[in-house]
């Protein structure tokens, strides 16, 4: 089975890799990238523990292969932070003890990153919603939630103090 | 985890990819959104030596109208179609049921025409284009076919797709005003197939039903219409009574499997169920 030269772009770095078609994009961030943030804690699709930004879209790491990122931009939890100051959703996690053990963490804030771009002002239940391809087995979600809404009132004011 | 090993290839038009399928016969399987294929490769149910990826067709996406018609890219992802402002305004049953269907990340990737090619009886699009009276448009060596939605579900994971065509495109007749729609699906959670569902697309004239479709999602094989449910509403007035005589028909066509969601007697009994509250909240929406 040939490998596949592909270019991808993830961090804002590019990457041309050889890579084999089976090569999950998981296991290609965690192992050939040593980008070990993201994690695996399931084989069914169902965990969201995997989850990346892929050309401004949520997806499971776990369901796509590598080789069908060439060309495409991927960004990952170790690309959140700008310069060492925590992105919002990293903060409001930080602040409402939105984690324990952190596992589900990385994939959470990936998630919440492009959530909240895809609707600023969330309702409750749309967090809920939203972050349903995300299992958590130490918080309950209830500290996510509040998590979401202090990460969306703080990008709300960052927005007023750019404009 | 760990899918075999394969050979992949990517096609940027549907002629290379029918041609592809042609030359290296089934051994080959369309990867699609990847989000039913890459799990039963996973767990190595599915061993295709190849993968024909078809993400970067392009005539393979987009909602468009024509004529009476609405017409979806096969590849069309499931999110695409819930933000659709067309299919919200010509067939809202499309545009709000796939919020039902998995999970954010999964509608990402996840298209129509993959949901309905994959034949699974717990998929959604199955029954709900049955209600819809959608036709499906194939392509192989040969050239188009169009099937209807109602000729196409023939088995568990089987269709009337041949293993050299390419589904491109799902056509659906848009809603005359005033039609009333559901799809109500009982989950044991968000992102869960269905213990049992009820697609229905009704509409009233002078207090009567002049028409109706009632399709069933995982109480069969495979996806099923059920005519017998359709014969108790038409022409009568909604009451009490005619939507338990619906409900008592679409028991009666159920023939579920027993898993871990429950037995047959339950899942027939919430056959009933979500089809009398489906044929409500679509007699809601009438005008």
């Amino acid at each position: 089975m040939a490998k596949k030269l592909i270019s991808v772009k993830v961090n804002g770095r590019t990457q041309e890799k050889a890579v084999e078609p089976r090569t999950l994009l998981i296991h290609f961030l965690r192992e050939e990238l040593s980008l070990t943030g993201a994690h695996i804690g399931c084989e069914t699709s169902h965990c969201g523990a995997c989850t990346v930004d892929i050309d401004g879209q949520s997806v499971k790491s776990c369901t796509h292969l590598a080789v069908q990122c060439d060309g495409s931009e991927v960004l990952t939890v170790e690309g959140l932070a700008n310069a060492g100051v925590l992105h919002a959703v990293q903060e409001g996690f930080y602040k409402e003890h939105g984690l324990q053990c952190g596992f589900c963490t990385p994939g959470m804030l990936m998630r919440a990153y492009r959530f909240l771009q895809e609707n600023p002002n969330p309702s409750e239940a749309e967090i809920r919603a939203g972050m349903a391809g995300n299992l958590c087995r130490c918080t309950g979600y209830q500290n996510i939630v509040k998590a979401v809404q202090y990460a969306a009132a703080k990008l709300q004011q960052n927005e007023k103090v750019a404009a | 985890m760990i899918p075999p090993a394969f050979d992949y290839h990517a096609p940027r038009t549907v002629d290379e990819a029918i041609a592809l399928l042609g030359s290296l016969g089934s051994d080959a399987k369309l990867l699609a959104g990847g989000h039913s294929l890459l799990p039963m490769m996973k767990l190595r149910f599915a061993q295709p030596a190849h993968l024909i990826d078809i993400n970067r067709i392009p005539e393979l996406r987009g909602i468009r109208e024509e004529g009476n018609e609405v017409v979806i890219g096969a590849m069309t992802v499931e999110n695409e179609l819930i933000a659709s402002p067309l299919l919200q305004a010509k067939v809202p049953l499309l545009a709000d049921a796939p919020k039902q269907i998995a999970d954010p990340q999964v509608r990402n990737r996840g298209t129509i025409g993959g949901d309905i090619a994959h034949g699974d009886p717990g998929n959604d699009h199955p029954a709900i284009s049955l209600a819809l009276d959608a036709t499906f448009d194939l392509q192989g060596p040969q050239g188009k076919r169009s099937v209807k939605a109602a000729d196409f579900f023939l088995g568990t994971y089987t269709t009337a797709l041949a293993e050299d065509e390419i589904m491109v495109a799902i056509r659906v007749p848009a809603f005359a005003p005033g039609t009333g729609w559901a799809y109500e699906k009982l989950k044991r959670k968000t992102g869960d197939w269905a213990t049992a569902g009820a697609a229905v697309v009704l509409r009233l004239s002078g207090g009567s039903v002049s028409h109706v479709r009632i399709a069933l999602t995982n109480l069969a094989p495979m996806a099923i219409r059920v005519p017998a449910a359709e014969a108790a509403l038409l022409g009568q007035p909604l009451s009490a009574a005619s939507i338990a005589a619906a409900a008592q028909a679409a028991q009666t066509a159920a023939d579920p499997a027993e898993d871990l969601r429950g037995d047959i007697a339950y899942k027939t009994a919430m056959a009933g169920q979500m089809v009398k509250r489906a044929i409500q909240a679509a007699a809601a929406r009438c005008s």
